[in-house]
């Protein structure tokens, strides 16, 4: 859907993003992570041209986007900023409208779409839509902003730092939404944070940037964590990158013990990931806890189960 | 609302009441510059970090000490660009002064007007732009200087 | 001079009272006197009424093209670089401290004793509070608002229009005010140079009987000014009122 071809950008003597290329599939949600001065805010505005690439070439939907006059080629693609970017001096419903506005649609089909959005995003139409930003919460607002970018169903979504500014409960639950809606919407969709944690939670796949604007490494978050391609990535994730694998990792992928028919004290839903299962074994004074589905018991998880468990997963 | 009402007009009243010569425009002109000084002094005292006044009370400092030892001296650069504005506008409506006898220099531009002498006009003008940017460099230098003193 | 501050409710709500019975005691002040035949001929409604007219003449005359110099010039100049926008806002500020009259004067020395010497001169001072608060104005704009304007596709001229024009209205509003005050004052000093206008009647009061000013024609001229003044002011504080909603502005 979106792929960026030996793409360079230069200011001045300094070199923002060095040779870059990376294919970002359909409906992916793909996370662009990495120190401050790392490029991957520059990349993320090439995409929608808010800054031009020195080189190099970049697509959209098979389409190099110089080929489009550049307002057409941002009104199909959503982009939300830090803070929402909201405009100050328009409602919560105007603001929404905004592309659809640009886009000349007619007013009942404008109005439609905002009212569907606004509750897409779990804000209330009849409470919001006449609301001014400032009346808004940090998280409200950004919200919106997600809204609005969603306003002509833009098969795209660009996301810059979108939840940097926002205390760590309205963050993840946030992150929370942002998946909820994507798994409704299935966008393509480019995340840029310097938050790792953020980036493994949210990402199908992460790009992990390093200073210089190169690629470090590009892959799924389980991956990633498990085989950190160089010392670099491997200190950028962290020394407990292993215990953070497991909150990827499913359980239903362990090879569990039987169910001796001991009653386990503690037990662990089958859904859960590793590291549920982990704080279950652990909370255990046997050291043992029973898998189950339902009412159903699967069998009995302990310390060597996660540990094999996590190896081959 | 003072600042509204144009300088000439207000002259004329004051004419009425002190006669034709400088003490109206004195007197308008203290009228006009009392604004800017008046709502700077206010800014400038309200802008003092609340934090430091605490501080200074903490310490034991009356309002009065307060007052002469904290707030002023912090305000002090706000309250001299309030006076830097005033004067500089005092310097400029002073000019209109003349229309109603006041000896300064608008008589020049005036006379030079009323006898088509431009040398009068060139002097006037010439020497009046001196006064004003004069006066205003020399009170924004104190007001630089008085904020670099002070971070 | 006025800052950037909206004009309060009270204030906006009390100017015509002010000003109504203002010029009513005026009115009946005047007529309830014995006036002498050579002041009467000044305080005839005919004079009076031709000097306000070259009066609003002179300040929407000059305001209008002020405006239209100083608000493109103002966007040109929150557009380009610092080289031009330095200069133009030292001259802004330089101008501000050029005294009327040196103006006029100087003006006069080209154009000589015509109605075009004032307005020429009431231009030149006006547009320079228009020019630097439109500036002010739009680089006081929050760039996330710009940022964000752009990524959604808008062109300049629609970022321009719909964000940044609504998002400074309230300095660039004050900015007009300022300049339409101060014209109306200038202009009372235009008959100086033939613009005519009120300055016109105050002279006359001021000149009539060698030392002793004729105070009757000061203050009908004087109070005249001011009500034209506090006017001109009330009017553009109800366009920034029906302009700028109190909802957004900050704080």
């Amino acid at each position: 859907m979106i792929s960026l071809e030996h793409v360079t950008r230069h200011y001045g003597d300094r070199v923002a993003v060095d040779d870059l290329s990376v294919e970002i599939a359909a409906g992916e949600l793909a996370v662009l992570v990495g120190p401050s001065g790392c490029g991957k805010t520059t990349t993320l505005r090439m995409i929608n041209r808010l800054v031009e690439p020195t080189s190099g070439t970049i697509r959209v939907g098979g389409r190099d986007t110089r080929e489009l006059p550049v307002t057409e080629l941002r009104r199909s693609i959503g982009y939300v900023i830090q803070q929402g970017g909201l405009l100050p001096h328009l409602t919560v419903a105007e603001n929404v409208a905004t592309v659809p506005r640009l886009l000349r649609w007619d007013r009942a089909r404008t109005r439609a779409r905002v009212e569907e959005l606004l509750e897409l995003v779990g804000l209330p139409p009849a409470e919001y839509a006449s609301r001014l930003p400032r009346a808004l919460s940090g998280g409200e607002r950004q919200r919106v902003g997600v809204a609005r970018a969603l306003g002509a169903d833009p098969p795209v979504l660009l996301m810059d730092e979108p939840f940097s500014a926002l205390d760590p409960i309205t963050r993840l639950r946030l992150q929370g939404e942002l998946l909820r809606v994507q798994s409704l919407v299935r966008k393509t969709i480019v995340v840029v944070t310097h938050d790792i944690d953020e980036a493994l939670r949210l990402g199908d796949r992460v790009v992990l940037m390093r200073t210089g604007g190169r690629i470090a490494q590009v892959a799924t978050p389980g991956t990633l964590l498990a085989h950190p391609a160089s010392d670099f990535v491997a200190g950028f994730l962290g020394g407990d990158r292993t215990l953070r694998r497991l909150a990827l990792v499913p359980l239903r992928s362990a090879e569990l013990r039987p169910a001796d028919g001991a009653a386990a004290v503690e037990r662990v839903e089958a859904a859960a990931s590793l590291r549920d299962a982990l704080e279950a074994v652990l909370r255990s004074p046997d050291g043992r806890a029973a898998v189950v589905d339902g009412d159903r018991v699967l069998g009995v998880a302990d310390a060597e189960v996660i540990r094999r468990a996590a190896a081959t997963g | 609302m003072i600042l509204t009402i144009p300088s000439f007009a207000l002259f004329g009243l004051l004419t009425i009441l002190l006669g034709i010569g400088n003490p109206a425009v004195e007197l308008g002109l203290a009228l006009y510059a009392l604004l800017p000084v008046i709502r700077n002094t206010r800014a400038g005292l309200g802008s003092v970090d609340p934090a430091v006044v605490d501080a200074a009370r903490a310490m034991g400092m009356g309002p009065a000490q307060v007052l002469w030892r904290v707030e002023l001296p912090l305000a002090l650069p706000v309250i001299v660009a309030g006076l830097r504005q005033a004067t500089v506008m005092v310097v400029a409506i002073a000019t209109v002064g003349a229309t109603v006898g006041a000896n300064d220099l608008g008589q020049p531009l005036l006379e030079g007007i009323r006898g088509d002498d431009r040398d009068a006009i060139f002097a006037g003008a010439l020497l009046v732009g001196l006064l004003g940017v004069g006066a205003d460099a020399t009170l924004a230098a104190l007001e630089r200087g008085l904020s670099r003193s002070r971070g | 001079m006025s800052g950037g501050r909206r004009p309060g409710t009270l204030r906006l709500a009390l100017t015509p009272f002010a000003v109504g019975t203002g010029l009513l005691v005026l009115y009946l002040w005047v007529h309830t006197a014995d006036v002498p035949p050579e002041e009467a001929s000044v305080l005839s409604a005919g004079f009076l009424g031709t000097r306000v007219a070259q009066h609003v003449e002179l300040t929407v005359t000059s305001f209008l093209i002020a405006a239209a110099i100083a608000l493109p010039l103002g966007v040109a100049a929150a557009r380009s670089g610092r080289a031009l926008r330095v200069p133009l806002l030292l001259a802004a500020n330089l101008g501000q401290a050029v005294p009327s009259i040196a103006l006029l004067a100087l003006v006069f020395t080209v154009t000589g004793f015509t109605f075009r010497t004032t307005v020429i001169a009431l231009v030149v001072y006006a547009v320079l509070p228009i020019l630097r608060n439109t500036l002010a104005g739009l680089q006081g704009v929050d760039p996330d608002a710009v940022e964000a304007a752009r990524g959604m596709g808008m062109s300049p001229v629609q970022v321009l229009a719909r964000v940044e024009v609504p998002l400074a209205s309230p300095v660039i509003l004050a900015g007009l005010r300022t300049a339409l005050v101060l014209v109306v004052g200038t202009a009372t000093l235009g008959n100086f140079v033939g613009g005519g206008g009120l300055g016109d009647v105050i002279e006359s009061g001021l000149t009539a009987s060698g030392l002793e000013p004729a105070s009757r024609i000061v203050v009908v001229g004087a109070v005249l000014v001011a009500a034209l003044a506090l006017t001109a002011d009330w009017m553009l504080g109800l366009v920034e009122r029906a302009v700028v909603p109190a909802t957004w502005e900050e704080r």
